[in-house]
């Protein structure tokens, strides 16, 4: 029998992994019909120990849109994950349940705790501020769905580059791909942090740090926006201040290239217009589609289902 | 220079840097144990000044990893039948398994008591550890 494979981290899967992945998420896309039946008579099990809708609903999408059957709880308060019980336990007792599982947990490290006792693969759908790796992987397919490639694209991050895992996790993945420049517009209180710009730079990344999203619009072929969570700041003068500058509306976009595409991770509040949701260049709420897509492939591979067939 | 009867059997922890002895002694429980401890301290040394010196007189295993992440100038020395058997240099640990906690507060390792944190040494220069769990940097301190 082969090792068990999880995704715990998107470093777990090599990039030529992810290109198999992305090109599976694709054919998916196109002809859902030819996979819904692909995982029949199998489970997916979603341990969700804090609530995400919508995270949750994306892998149960994906699991019934291949045939397969989903059990689990959303939310550890309400659910009979006994308390103080050990993941290991937790986990160890789940796999004679399911065939596959998901987990979201507040504890970062907890997904990984979890693959190293299950019997089953083990997704992390997010724990918390460590990692998400099927956000990274939606943002991936997302890109080249509409790019064709990852090369040669100017790929700019607005927002919050501090706080935002999803931004950290998509720039070392897409550094992974020989991405060599990025474009980084955010205020300087909350600028991608220096840990990760070293590394990056080690690596021979360049990285382009501006304040204003004006100055850099008309070079930019990838767009991803963050959100500001007002929290964040120190204090509410300096938050009134700089949150107009880091929301998209229509006339931020003038100057911008036809062909640029607008990335969110969603939800969003109000960092872009809802004036923008028309352009053919907003292409968040498809993101969001195409993370069934990739989330279908991604279960897929791990139950190693034979799709010749 | 003090004169402390040598031990048959057991173990000597030489070249401790000076003020760590009572350290050691305090993390590894020595007052605890029922066989004879000697601790000695500001003992003259050729190489470094002043050092201190544990003599455990027992065939008691010592975790080298924990002492290396205490003070990585340690040789330990094996006594077998009142002769030298072997002679160890400590090292800084590079994995290190439960010897203290993680301190990333939203680390699982915090919380679930099953699990025991473990750590990829980072930099022997500050002792830091990067968590097998949330990737965060922990630097040691004794
Ligand atoms: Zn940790």
């Amino acid at each position: 029998m082969n090792k068990l494979r999880h995704l715990i981290d998107p470093e777990d899967f090599t990039t030529k992994e992810l290109d198999e992945l992305i090109k599976l998420a694709k054919e998916m896309y196109h002809h859902p019909e030819k996979y819904n039946e692909a995982c029949k008579g199998k489970i997916l099990g979603t341990l969700f120990y804090e609530p995400s809708t919508r995270t949750r609903l994306s892998f149960e999408s994906a699991m019934l849109r291949l045939g397969g059957s989903i059990l689990g709880f959303s939310d550890a308060a309400t659910s009979s994950v006994s308390k103080g019980e050990s993941i290991a336990d937790t986990i160890r007792v789940i796999s004679s349940y399911a065939d596959i599982a998901v987990m979201r947990h507040p504890k970062e490290g907890a997904p990984k705790l979890a693959s190293k006792y299950a019997h089953i693969p083990i997704i992390n759908g997010g724990d918390g501020g460590h990692q998400h790796p099927t956000q990274t992987l939606t943002d991936l397919l997302t890109i080249h769905m509409y790019k064709g490639a990852f090369e040669n694209q100017t790929i700019a991050f607005c927002g919050d580059l501090k706080f935002g895992r999803t931004v950290h996790s998509l720039i070392r993945t897409l550094a992974r791909y020989n991405i060599k420049q990025f474009i980084l517009i955010s205020p300087e209180e909350l600028s991608l942090p220096d840990s990760l710009k070293r590394s990056l730079i080690k690596d021979g990344v360049t990285l382009k740090e501006v304040s204003t999203l004006e100055e850099v619009m008309n070079e930019i072929d990838i767009l991803y926006m963050t959100r500001i969570q007002k929290e964040r700041f120190f204090n509410e003068a300096d938050y009134n201040r700089l949150k107009g500058s880091y929301i998209l509306d229509l006339a931020k976009i003038k100057t911008a290239k036809k062909d640029m595409i607008i990335m969110h991770p969603l939800p969003r509040v109000n960092e872009i217009a809802y004036e923008l949701d028309q352009d053919p260049r907003a292409v968040y709420f498809e993101q969001a589609k195409l993370g069934i897509y990739i989330r279908m492939a991604l279960i897929t591979k791990l139950l190693e289902v034979d799709l010749t067939c | 220079m003090l004169e402390v009867t040598s031990i048959k059997k057991g173990i000597v922890l030489d070249h401790i840097t000076v003020g760590n002895g009572l350290k050691i002694f305090n993390k590894l429980m020595l007052d605890q144990v029922d066989y004879p401890v000697v601790l000695l301290m500001n003992v003259p040394s050729k190489a470094m000044g002043r050092k201190d010196i544990i003599k455990i007189e027992n065939n008691i295993d010592i975790d080298l990893a924990f002492l290396g992440l205490i003070d990585d100038s340690i040789t330990v020395n094996i006594i077998k039948e009142g002769k030298l058997g072997q002679k160890k240099k400590v090292e800084i640990p590079k994995n290190v398994k439960g010897l203290f906690s993680c301190h990333n507060p939203r680390c699982i390792t915090n919380f679930d008591d099953y699990v025991k944190p473990e750590f990829e040494l980072v930099s022997s220069d500050t002792l830091s550890y990067q968590c097998e769990y949330c990737e965060e940097i922990t630097e040691y301190k004794i």
